[in-house]
């Protein structure tokens, strides 16, 4: 009780600094018309990738008016994004902030939220529980959706029927997407299956290169990841010959030929919410979730290549998803090991909590767990 | 690297007339002149650079005095900054002084917070001063093993520290990952794959008053117990005769094996304690952005310090406030995050440049002023 | 698309393609490197080159189109910095390791200020000649796709064994590295020998960048070296300075770099983290059992400060 005093007392004094810098800066001709928002980037925020997805997100909330927008990228996940957050707040006198990294969460999202009780921190991830402090949240999106689709356009391209998918480590969001990707495929011909490499890193670029011609080397023919940059296995995919499903952001350009589809975030529509509602004055919710029917996720355009029965396939799946309500990982559904996961009649919609904590491949993905 | 002074009348009990004085603060004004002015010339030469780009050197360089050192909140921002990279400075300076290039820091690291980690995790009931107590030996002990082993297979097998150290800071990385991926993995960590979170209380806290951890307090002891190691110890006497020339101080009948093992073996027991102090202070935990290249850093900072310990901590104070202030220039600016590397590289180049100005000076050196008179 | 089942065949193949594929940058850092320690002086700032190379590379071969060009402006950069290091450490009580480390840094630094702008566009991709022509095996002929910089790697390595030791250069280069008084009784300039051989070294360094940029992985961004040219200073002296032995320590640790991944497609994933060390253990493993302190310095250059 009394560190809690002392925490606020302190958080005065600190309240207080920010005020005096914030006049310091009246150079700064907006600064005092507008509100300032933040974005936090673990990487470079045009990586053709995750970071990319998020700074398109940010391009749309600058058209808005009456905001100001900073963005730092490069922030690693150490104390270094505490420092950030507070510099944002402090020497900029930001009011609302999204770091958009997963590994910020906890302790350091956390701890800047009790720190700042009036500033409000939105964190891409979907970790926050109502134990946490009320000024944080979370917001994360239903992805799972457009691996199907992208394993749907796969399962018909595919000649081999041996898919590829380069990851970077096996938590359960990569493992959703993994199983999800073929699962799609599957539902064209069940008798396709996945490669899996983990590169163990979510930017390493050579290793990420190994990994793709490596699944090239076994025949697989069509390929997508769950890395931060999806370049180099585009690049390197293509090159080779093999189609593309793209992830996070839009990587057609990179391989015209050769790009199907692709998952993409669609952060843009989060973030607008947010920032309308907090300029209306209005409180932001602590955890918003959506997928495809939601808008927080989307599909790159279906590339000419693909077939018409891939074609009418792909729309059809995409709508009824796009109304709600479907479930991927339905029963019955065993894992690589033969172990029933899902019991027959049992099926999981995308908002399931179960699925976060996935730790399983489903039959026909080959790899492994460490 | 200091020269002890033979002739300083001060020490013989003299009365120190006017001359003597101005050679005494002649002799001690030269490195701080010469750094400060190589200092100068770097950020004039980075200015260049920022005239051509079209941006403003005078706006640069208050955002970097404002992000970096200019308010009690961006001296806290760059202590905090300055903490790792102390011991993982010592984690160099130390070889170094018996000429050993030793750049696996990095790995010593990621061993100690593991380490540590397990050991908070495994003691979690105990009192809270013996958790901290036994996780911080935990980490000195992998990183002095980690580190002492490369001092080892330099002196029983002659392998190449610097090799070896490189070749083990992957090595020991990669089994932090595995170690936080698998065997040690907390099932509750989903996303980021983490050792079992510490309880509150066997966390390190901030020194009061400030919201810097007492990481920065024990990196600050470390570097005057490493100087006092070298300048006052028969250890350290040992250590500066061999430094350089380790055959040389073989044929003499110095303990080379020993020492080199033992400044090793110390140098990775400030290593590993800065990744206990990263667990135990900064994440918790020991997952996979403990190796966030302080080690690398702490390269830098040894050299440019010097390799005296006691130079270390301003040195890392520098880098501190210029990382501190890199966030705030980044967005103001609308300059790309890797010019603070460019002000780093252009500006560290010149100061070790000037090193060749040493002795150069007239003003500087009292013993040539008699014989120009 | 054609395809053969090789099953676990691809373990070697992929082996000997990753050799050819991952070693180049290894081979151009590392007999740069020899080089230059070859004349008595030590550039581990070759990293920063290496990064600055990839980046003038790409961004020439944009601007350009020719993706010869980028090698040949990666080259030129490498030239100019490694003229730098030269340069400074020929000065007095300059630390030439110290140099190398803030070049580093540098390098780093300036090839990612200025790389930000060519992270988007794609640049042309230099070609790759196929050696596995002769094979129906698609596997093998991928695996057999050699850059024409890995060609000319191999045959420079070949060179530079012959020529330090039957050409006049090459003694100079040798004595210099032995001892600065010996070369200047025998009226060489040891400073201008160490700027040219630094210079060269910077030169090859930075063609290896652009090896990583414009043929493989073939993309410029920020994580595009992980640390190649620091591994690549470390097997100059794990081979000894021996242009040959540089080759082929480069081949073993690209080989070894594709075992992790190719193990992988096959199924094999338990202790994937593991199998990533395995370039960095098996070096260290050949270091322990071939050295032994009667022979630490066998061909070590005097004049060095790294292996004093």
């Amino acid at each position: 009780m009394t560190r809690r005093m002392i925490f606020d007392r302190r958080h005065l004094l600190q309240g207080a600094a920010a005020g005096l810098a914030a006049s310091a800066l009246g150079a700064r001709p907006a600064a005092a018309a507008t509100v300032t928002i933040g974005f936090i980037y673990v990487g470079p925020k045009d990586d053709y990738g995750y970071n990319q997805a998020h700074a398109e997100g940010a391009a749309a909330v600058k058209k808005l008016r009456g905001v100001t927008v900073i963005e730092e990228e490069k922030v690693p996940e150490t104390i270094d994004v505490v420092k950030t957050m507070e510099s944002m707040i402090n020497l900029e006198g930001a009011s609302l902030l999204f770091p958009t990294s997963f590994g910020y969460f906890n302790p350091f999202v956390l701890q800047a939220a009790s720190k700042y009780p009036q500033t409000e921190f939105r964190h891409c991830g979907g970790l926050w529980t109502d134990k946490n402090p009320k000024n944080a949240g979370s917001y994360f999106g239903y992805i799972g959706s457009c691996q199907y689709l992208n394993g749907v356009v796969a399962g018909h391209m595919t000649k081999t029927k041996k898919l590829g998918f380069v990851a970077a480590k096996p938590i359960p969001q990569v493992l959703l997407n993994i199983n999800s990707f073929l699962l799609g495929a599957r539902s064209v011909d069940p008798d396709i299956t996945c490669r899996v490499i983990f590169t163990g890193e979510w930017s390493l670029a050579v290793k990420e290169a190994e990994a793709a011609n490596a699944l090239l080397d076994q025949g697989v023919d069509v390929v997508t990841c769950h890395v931060d940059s999806p370049k180099v296995v585009v690049q390197t995919a293509a090159a080779r010959g093999a189609y593309v499903c793209g992830y996070h952001a839009d990587q057609r350009p990179l391989a015209p030929e050769r790009y199907l589809t692709g998952a993409e975030w669609n952060w843009a529509t989060v973030y607008k919410t947010y920032v309308e509602k907090f300029l209306a004055g209005q409180p932001l919710p602590n955890f918003t979730r959506g997928g495809l029917a939601e808008g927080f996720v989307k599909t790159s355009p279906l590339g000419a290549m693909a077939p018409d029965a891939a074609r009418r396939q792909f729309e059809a799946k995409k709508a009824e998803m796009t109304k709600g309500g479907y479930a991927i990982v339905a029963g019955p559904l065993k894992d690589n090991k033969g172990a029933l996961v899902v019991p027959a009649g049992k099926k999981y919609l995308e908002t399931a909590v179960e699925l976060e904590s996935m730790n399983y491949l489903v039959e026909g993905v080959i790899g492994a767990i460490s | 690297m200091t020269e002890t002074i033979t002739d300083d009348p001060a020490r013989r009990g003299e009365r120190r007339d006017f001359a003597t004085e101005r050679a005494w603060i002649a002799r001690r004004a030269e490195p701080l002149v010469i750094v400060a002015a190589s200092l100068l010339a770097g950020c004039g030469l980075f200015s260049l650079l920022l005239l051509t780009l079209d941006k403003s050197p005078a706006q640069f360089f208050e955002l970097l005095w404002r992000g970096g050192f200019g308010s009690w909140f961006s001296v806290q921002n760059m202590l905090s900054r300055t903490a790792p990279l102390l011991l993982a400075g010592l984690c160099v300076a130390l070889p170094a002084r018996l000429g050993l290039l030793i750049i696996g820091g990095e790995g010593a690291i990621a061993l100690g917070g593991v380490a540590a980690a397990a050991t908070g995790s495994a003691l979690s009931s105990a009192p809270a001063p013996l958790v901290i107590a036994a996780m911080a030996l935990a980490g000195m002990a992998a990183g002095g093993a980690w580190i002492g082993a490369i001092g080892a297979l330099r002196h029983y097998r002659a392998v190449n520290e610097t090799i070896s150290g490189l070749l083990m800071a992957y090595i020991a990385i990669a089994l932090m990952n595995h170690l936080v991926e698998g065997p040690l993995r907390d099932s509750a960590s989903l996303n980021k794959p983490s050792t079992a979170p510490l309880p509150d209380a066997d966390r390190i806290g901030a020194i009061p008053g400030t919201d810097v951890h007492w990481g920065l307090a024990v990196g600050i002891a470390c570097c005057f117990l490493a100087s006092v190691l070298i300048e006052k110890t028969s250890w350290g006497f040992a250590a500066r005769i061999s430094g350089g020339n380790l055959r040389a101080a073989r044929i003499q009948g110095l303990p080379v094996g020993a020492l080199i093992v033992a400044f090793c073996a110390l140098a990775g027991a400030a290593a590993g304690l800065c990744g206990m102090i990263e667990v135990a202070a900064v994440h918790g935990a020991a997952n996979a952005s403990l190796a966030s290249g302080y080690g690398y850093t702490g390269i830098l900072v040894a050299f440019l310090a010097r390799q005296n310990p006691l130079a270390i901590i301003p040195v890392a104070m520098l880098l501190g406030g210029v990382g501190a202030a890199g966030g705030l220039i980044q967005r103001r600016m609308e300059l790309p995050d890797a010019t603070i590397l460019v002000l780093q590289g252009m500006v560290f180049i010149v100061v070790l440049f000037a090193e060749t100005l040493y002795g150069r000076f007239h003003i500087f050196t009292p013993e040539r002023w008699a014989r120009k008179g | 698309m054609q395809t053969t089942d090789i099953g676990y065949w691809s373990v070697p193949l992929a082996i000997v393609g990753g050799a050819i594929r991952v070693s180049t940058p290894f081979i151009f850092v590392s007999l740069g490197e020899t080089i230059t320690e070859r004349a008595g002086r030590a550039n581990i700032g070759l990293e920063g080159i290496l990064i600055f190379g990839a980046m003038s590379a790409y961004a020439t071969a944009v601007l350009s189109n020719s993706p010869w060009l980028g090698v040949a402006a990666a080259g030129v950069s490498g030239i100019a910095a490694g003229l730098l290091h030269g340069w400074i450490c020929k000065f007095p009580r300059v630390n030439d390791i110290a140099i190398g480390i803030a070049l580093m840094l540098l390098g780093t630094g300036l090839a990612f200020f200025f790389g930000k702008a060519f992270i988007q566009p794609s640049a042309p991709r230099l070609p790759a000649i196929s050696l596995g022509f002769w094979s129906d095996i698609p596997q093998l002929r991928a695996a057999l796709d050699v850059n024409a910089l890995f060609v000319i790697g191999a045959a420079l390595a070949v060179f530079l064994q012959w020529a330090f030791r039957n050409t006049r250069a090459g003694l100079i280069l040798r004595t210099v590295g032995d001892s600065s008084d010996a070369a200047r009784a025998m009226g060489i300039d040891p400073d201008r020998v160490r700027l040219l051989a630094t210079a060269a070294g910077g030169g090859l360094a930075a063609i290896g960048g652009g090896y990583l940029s414009l043929y493989y992985p073939g993309s410029w961004n920020e994580s595009i070296s992980s640390g190649q040219g620091l591994m690549a200073v470390a097997l100059v002296v794990f081979s000894r300075w021996n242009p040959l032995g540089c080759f082929a320590a480069a081949l073993l640790f690209g080989g070894a770099g594709a075992l992790g991944p190719a193990l992988q497609s096959v199924g094999v994933t338990h202790g994937y983290y593991l199998f990533y060390a395995a370039p960095y253990a098996l070096t260290l493993a050949i270091m322990i059992a071939t050295s032994s302190p009667g022979r630490a310095l066998a061909g070590a250059p005097c004049e060095l400060s790294i292996t004093r």
